[in-house]
């Protein structure tokens, strides 16, 4: 069995390589970059908005527990039934009992991260589901057998030639790869399965405790339609996603459009605080929220990098993170690919396993820079690197960097070194990135860069 | 120990342990200074929720009366070739549906959602609109339920020009006084017709819900 690291290495390999695919990311990533910067500077103060955000979600995060019984005895005095999971495996039970309970044959979901990271739909199927995603991203990977790309654009990767094809494959319609056409497909399939479904299941991008509603941002209207028509709705939130004040939103929701997808305020927003009221014309006879845990009290144990835990998703660091605009989205392995995913994995899913993760960072802070809630996150991948050596120190480093200490410590070394790298450097050229060549890790997929032929110091004694 | 206790515990033990770094300063109470600038004027708010309009493809008329609004959605009954609609009884909007003359959903009270899917469009009322965003503020309460706002193609609001806020902490801050304890158990931020930019990042219109948003202020 190849291990997570070894996956991620030789995917990586692949795809650097793979120029088609890294030229579809830079043309996407490209046109967002665009929309993001036109809705940044719409803004009176962006810096004081990120701020603000970050003190809204640090605020949160300082009295969690308060905040999350608030949001808890609200729900429930409005008729909605709150249940705790502390693990991926628990969150799974309680959805898959729920839906045998009520007897239920199709599920139909909108968009949940949270939902990809317990695994969710694959326990479902494996009880016996019908599970269907209904955004239109998220419909067209699971109709390929894949997890999503990007956590906000599943399917940037595809090209619409691609997405005809499973649609021909496995709907049997597919009149052409005209985007418009291709959408209509799946509204089409997707409102009987609406019209059918007993479940609906949505995720949350934020819970608010003050009223105890959630909030759910999407642009299709396929989650509004989830919360609405099937006779159960299940909402599954990850604990961190909690804000004190309804207010609150006023700045969060636009923050994440803006950062997320380039757009001042996503298509809908929409809050729900309880199941259908009396006096109500629709919606869902019963509420459910599911809390989780799954190791986030973990993160929030690490004073350190708990901001990590702000995290709004809006995937704005990986759009500009330059590992994640050549490997892709899908090279991780992890349900949360880029500089956040790389972050959070070690701590949810363990850093034995995914110690790898910190060092696929050019420490550049660009996702630092971007992060709509100030999460340091190039500080915490260093950090990670950091704990990862300790817990398995590797020999040849520890021996590489003594050496390097030094030979920098002392002039006349350093100007040996510098000497004898000139001289190789000459020879060099004959086996650049052979097995003859000691810096093939490095020239077999870049050019080496050259010293210069004398030093400053020569140059600056030869002027005088 | 239940599930909920043990999550509560390790919270707590967690938060025992202070941010060794300085956290954030306290957010400001109020984020109009922060959010983009919207004019102080009536007529600037209505002209910046109209270029918002456009942006979005919402389709926005701004009409002189309950007379002129009449006429305009009769104008709309003919250039779309509506059969059949679908609305609630809320007193801003009953009374311009049935002068429509067209057959009638109402949603108030329960209805068959395969009829609703027959309707050719949906008209409801809204609580707020957004001039910043260009948004629709509705509520299950407001808007005839959950799904009217959201099953039929085409869905047209019909709003009274006193419902314009300038920005969304103004938007929230009506809802808090319009509702209070007692919110509606459905609150949607409707900002244009339903989209998708999840094949090749094209726009394309009417992913699930509504192709066209039409909103009439008078």
């Amino acid at each position: 069995m190849t291990t997570p690291a070894e996956q991620f290495k030789s995917a990586a390999r692949r795809l650097t390589r793979d120029l088609v695919h890294r030229e579809r990311i830079q043309t996407a990533l490209g046109k967002y970059e665009v929309k993001r910067d036109e809705m940044k500077a719409r803004f009176q103060a962006w810096e004081g908005a990120r701020a603000a955000a970050a003190a809204i979600k640090a605020g949160a995060l300082r009295h969690l527990d308060r905040h999350l019984e608030d949001f808890v005895a609200r729900l429930e005095a409005r008729g909605t039934r709150v249940h705790w999971a502390g693990t991926a495996e628990q969150a799974c039970q309680i959805i898959v009992d729920l839906c045998r309970e009520r007897g239920a044959k199709t599920v139909v979901k909108s968009k949940a991260m949270t939902a990809e990271e317990i695994h969710l739909n694959e326990a479902l199927a494996h009880a016996g589901f019908e599970v269907v995603e209904s955004d239109l991203g998220e419909f067209i990977v699971q109709l390929r057998g894949e997890p999503p790309y990007h956590i906000v654009f599943p399917a940037m990767h595809l090209t619409r030639g691609e997405i005809r094809e499973v649609f021909a494959r496995k709907l049997g319609d597919a009149p052409s790869d005209d985007p418009e056409q291709l959408t209509l497909v799946a509204r089409r399939v997707l409102r009987r399965k609406y019209l059918e479904a007993d479940v609906g299941i949505t995720g949350a991008n934020f819970a608010v405790a003050e009223t105890g509603m959630i909030s759910v941002t999407e642009n299709e209207g396929n989650a509004r339609l989830t919360a609405a028509l099937p006779r159960t709705m299940i909402t599954l939130v990850g604990i961190e996603k909690v804000v004190p004040r309804l207010a609150d939103l006023a700045l969060l929701l636009p923050m994440l459009a803006t950062a997320g997808a380039g757009q001042l305020l996503s298509g809908y927003n929409t809050l729900y605080g309880g199941p259908r009221q009396p006096g109500e014309a629709d919606g869902p006879e019963e509420f459910h929220v599911v809390l989780l845990d799954n190791h986030r009290t973990t993160l929030l144990a690490d004073a350190e990098q708990r901001d990590a835990l702000r995290c709004i998703r809006c995937g704005a660091c990986l759009n500009v993170c330059p590992i994640f605009r050549n490997v892709g989205g899908q090279a991780y392995g992890t349900t949360y690919p880029g500089p956040i995913g790389s972050v959070i994995t070690p701590h949810l899913r363990g850093l034995r396993e995914w110690q790898h993760l910190p060092f696929a960072s050019t420490l550049c802070g660009a996702c630092t820079e971007v992060c709509p809630v100030q999460i340091d996150l190039h500080h915490h991948l260093l950090q990670l690197r950091r704990h990862a050596r300790a817990q398995r120190p590797v020999w040849w480093e520890r021996l590489a960097f003594r050496v390097f200490a030094a030979v920098v410590n002392s002039p006349r070394l350093w100007r040996a070194v510098l000497a004898l790298g000139r001289l190789g450097q000459k020879f060099h050229g004959a086996v650049q990135a052979t097995r003859l060549d000691p810096a093939r890790a490095w020239t077999q997929s870049r050019e080496a860069p050259r010293l210069a032929p004398q030093s400053f110091k020569q140059w600056w004694r030869q002027r005088a | 120990m239940n599930a909920r206790d043990a999550i509560l515990g390790r919270i707590r033990e967690a938060l025992r342990v202070p941010a060794p770094r300085s956290e954030p300063a306290a957010a400001p109470a109020d984020f109009t200074a922060l959010l983009p600038r919207v004019g102080a004027t009536f007529a600037e708010q209505v002209a910046a929720f109209a270029t918002a309009s456009r942006e979005l493809r919402t389709e926005f008329h701004w009409v002189e009366d309950e007379v002129a609004a009449r006429a305009e959605l009769e104008r709309l009954r003919e250039t779309a070739g509506w059969r059949r609609v679908a609305a609630h009884r809320g007193a801003q909007v009953a009374p311009l549906v049935e002068a429509l003359g067209l057959p009638v959903l109402w949603t108030d009270g329960g209805y068959d959602r395969r009829e609703l899917e027959r309707c050719d469009a949906g008209l409801t009322q809204c609580d707020a609109l957004v001039a910043q965003t260009g948004s629709v503020v509705v509520t299950s309460a407001s808007a005839g339920g959950r799904v009217l706002s959201v099953l039929p193609p085409h869905h047209v609001v019909l709003a009274r020009r006193e419902q314009l806020v300038p920005d969304l902490p103004a938007a929230f801050h009506l809802l808090r006084e319009k509702y209070g304890a007692n919110y509606p158990s459905m609150i949607s931020f409707i900002t244009g017709p339903s989209r998708t930019g999840d094949i090749e990042r094209i726009l394309v219109l009417g992913a699930h819900g509504p192709r066209r948003l039409t909103v009439l202020c008078w």
